[in-house]
């Protein structure tokens, strides 16, 4: 759906709704903090004890990490390997691909379990995966108008220009 | 493939510096880290070996300031350049917005150029690109170096289609942010084409 020749489009609406299921999940899994990522390393949303936190890096490292498993996988003949878990002394990382497309990542302690974060993760995720869907056939049918919604269509030369000033 | 995020007013674009190994790639982006303002740039990180060589990717994320009230943010990956990560870098390429082809000018390098350069296409192909409709800029570093191999045999080797291109010393940091400029113009300009 979000083929290499696309732009990934996050309208207000959609933002609300991906914010809301991650924050659902935060609860429901009692965890520390919760990111979504998209396969590429940019980060789509965030939710809980994020202050402080280098997001950006999360997100790039994430992608990475993904990305090599998965060509782990290709390897032995997978098409994935949908779940990563790493576990540390404190907290832990839980990461799923969601619907093919997005990284769902949840960070807990103690106060949790892999078993609950499991648990709810996989109801989230079919959530999320039904979104992006949702997304993915939007984006599309936008295709067509894309010149009108495009806020890049106006730029001038000068406006790159300032950029750099 | 940029995100437009109109809920926080943002957008991301991927840019790739390739090359062989050794042309200055991971220097290209530590002067770029060296000469930013703070405010404007996130932490670099670096996958490397234990003797500095790239083993994954190095990551530079900046925020270049706003246009038309969406916040510009470029992330600048390199790829490992030796020869048998070529795993790696098919996965670096995944989502690329631009790409930067870092080029060793040293005569003796010519031939690993123009196979990285062969490279960089072929892994593109296989993701559905083709490197000539990306925006691509060819940046021909070590020009401080005494063993150049002329600019004609650079250019015709490895920029036949007349690509913006400049001559480089990522080291001194000659010609290193004009190369930035003109990918990120590049890619700005893809976006307002709407091609992408």
């Amino acid at each position: 759906m979000f083929g290499p020749q696309t732009t990934l489009v996050l309208y207000d609406e959609e933002a609300a709704k991906v914010s809301q299921i991650l924050q659902h999940l935060l609860r429901a899994a009692n965890a520390k903090a919760i990111f979504l990522v998209d396969k590429n390393g940019q980060m789509i949303a965030s939710s809980g004890e994020v202050a402080g936190m280098d997001t950006t890096s999360l997100a790039s490292l994430t992608a990475g990490n993904i990305a090599t498993t998965g060509g782990l996988a290709k390897l032995i003949g997978e098409k994935e390997f949908s779940i990563q878990f790493h576990e540390g002394e404190k907290d832990s990382i839980h990461l799923s691909i969601v619907g093919g497309r997005v990284i769902l990542v949840v960070i807990f302690d103690l106060r949790s379990s892999l078993g609950l974060v499991r648990l709810r993760v996989k109801r989230a995720s079919a959530e999320l995966a039904r979104l992006f869907e949702d997304i993915g056939r939007k984006s599309e049918q936008r295709q067509g108008d894309e010149a009108g919604l495009n806020p890049f269509a106006e730029i001038t030369d000068d406006d790159i220009d300032n950029l750099f000033r | 493939m940029s995100f437009l995020n109109y809920a926080s007013r943002e957008i991301n674009c991927k840019i790739v510096y390739y090359g062989p190994g050794l042309c200055g790639k991971t220097t290209n982006l530590q002067h770029v880290y060296q000469k930013t303002a703070p405010e404007s740039k996130g932490k670099m990180i670096s996958l490397a070996t234990e003797t500095e060589r790239t083993l994954f990717f190095d990551f530079l994320p900046l925020a270049l300031g706003e246009v038309r009230g969406f916040k510009t943010r470029f992330h600048l990956y390199t790829v490992p350049g030796q020869v048998f990560y070529d795993a790696s870098r098919k996965l670096i390429l995944k989502g690329v917005d631009g790409v930067v082809f870092v080029a060793d000018s040293q005569e003796e390098r010519l031939d690993a150029n123009i196979e990285s350069l062969e490279n960089l296409k072929d892994n593109l192909t296989e993701q559905g690109y083709d490197l000539y409709s990306l925006p691509f800029v060819m940046q021909y570093n070590k020009q401080d170096l005494p063993n150049l191999s002329p600019l004609s045999e650079l250019q015709k080797y490895l920029n036949p289609t007349t690509v913006p291109e400049f001559r480089a010393c990522a080291m001194s940091g000659v010609g290193v942010f004009e190369t930035l400029k003109a990918i990120a113009k590049l890619v700005l300009m893809d976006l307002k084409r709407g091609a992408r």
